[in-house]
């Protein structure tokens, strides 16, 4: 099964990144075979709508969850639309998140946990 | 001419400022553009005799027509479209987040299946009157909206060429500030004499700079905090036009929403040499 994590780097080390719509990289991984592929993100720096263009771009990847820090409410809203879980509260590293996951550490988060604009620097 | 008084840091004095100039001045208006938390009719108190709901426009996806093909999402500069192409058990699904719109128009335009027109939604309204001989209009955003400047536009529709006209702009240095400030003949950057002040001063300043609007600065409560401003502003060659000492008494003339005029008559001249300053500055 394809997952999607937001990181702070390229790799598995790295840590969890806790923007969603703006974070460094979606590291889109199959749980079971752990290979993975990093997408750097080219939303970072819109001055709007990050997440809704973010939510689009994983919805392409065609994962089944994603696992973030924090998620805003248009993300939500697009992250709902294309029929993707939403995990939020997630931190360190990128491959402890993922044996988390495996071992259903993680709930299901039922609505945006941050306000718009969360992630601009 | 139009004054534009504009300030980096917010609560520095541009309320005060614009409202005191207009008081001491003839044949002026006063447009209060800080649309978002709009106060100088608290000083004021102005007889409202208009009131003009502003509109934008945004689309509506008629969804009998789209193909969720994703050419609003890619034409849209504001990133106002989620689309969702159908997939083998899911029909599609197309998103429209109306309050990142700008209603530019690119999405009705450019779609292929004429699937969207463009509706007006309300996001603000415009309020004009006068206080005694001072042309007043401020524009109200509605709570939740985020697009400053379309009202700010409809509040400039009612610049009168013939007066001068005081625009009271909101603080910071983004859109709104800007949409504020262009066109004017002057801009008037009120700061106070700490840190953040001039932080913010030294960003109001490079706005202005590019917008190619000759400015002066006005140090509000200027015996307080520190020399840098003074200091700074020597260094970049900026007049400095007022300083307006801290008093007790303003300060609480203003906690009742009274001008410093009113109640000290004395600086209607202050103003008035304020007013000789700028024209004079703007000739440089």
């Amino acid at each position: 099964m394809k997952i999607c994590i937001t990181a702070q780097g390229d790799n598995l080390d790295a840590d969890v990144d806790p923007r969603f719509g703006r974070c460094q990289y979606f590291i889109i991984v199959d749980t079971e075979t752990l290979e993975f592929e990093a997408v750097s993100n080219p939303n970072i720096d819109s001055s709007g709508g990050a997440g809704i263009q973010s939510g689009q771009l994983i919805a392409k990847k065609q994962v089944s969850t994603i696992l973030t820090g924090n998620v805003g409410p248009n993300a939500f809203s697009t992250l709902k639309a294309v029929g993707v879980e939403v995990i939020t509260g997630v931190s360190g590293k990128i491959k402890d998140a993922i044996e988390k996951y495996k071992s259903n550490g993680f709930q299901t988060t039922k609505g945006p946990s941050v306000d718009s604009h969360f992630g601009t620097s | 001419m139009i004054i534009a008084v504009a300030s980096g840091k917010g609560g520095t004095g541009k309320t005060t400022l614009a409202v005191n100039l207009a008081l001491s001045l003839n044949n002026v208006q006063l447009l209060d553009c800080d649309v978002e938390e709009p106060n100088a009719h608290i000083f004021l108190k102005p007889c409202i005799e208009k009131v003009q709901k502003v509109f934008i426009p945004v689309p509506e996806i008629d969804e009998k027509k789209c193909t969720y093909c994703g050419k609003c999402r890619e034409v849209c500069a504001y990133n106002a479209f989620a689309v969702v192409p159908p997939q083998q058990n899911r029909k599609g699904s197309i998103l429209v987040f109306t309050n990142l719109c700008h209603g530019c128009g690119a999405c009705s335009f450019f779609c292929p299946h004429q699937a969207i027109t463009e509706v007006n939604k309300e996001i603000g309204i415009i309020e004009a009157g006068y206080c005694g001989s001072i042309q007043f209009v401020h524009g109200k955003l509605n709570v939740g909206e985020a697009m400053a400047p379309p009202v700010i536009r409809k509040v400039k529709d009612y610049i009168d060429p013939n007066k001068t006209v005081i625009i009271d702009a909101p603080p910071g240095t983004s859109c709104p500030v800007v949409s504020s400030m262009k066109g004017s003949d002057f801009c008037l950057l009120v700061t106070e004499p700490t840190p953040f002040g001039l932080n913010d001063l030294v960003l109001a300043v490079e706005v202005v700079r590019k917008l190619k609007i000759p400015f002066g600065v006005v140090i509000n409560r200027s015996d307080l905090g520190d020399n840098k401003t003074e200091e700074y502003c020597a260094k970049e060659n900026i007049s400095v036009l007022m300083r307006i000492p801290f008093q007790k008494k303003i300060a609480q003339a203003y906690a009742r929403g009274i001008s410093i005029v009113e109640k000290i008559p004395e600086y209607r001249n202050k103003f008035l040499q304020l007013f000789e300053d700028i024209k004079e500055t703007k000739l440089k």
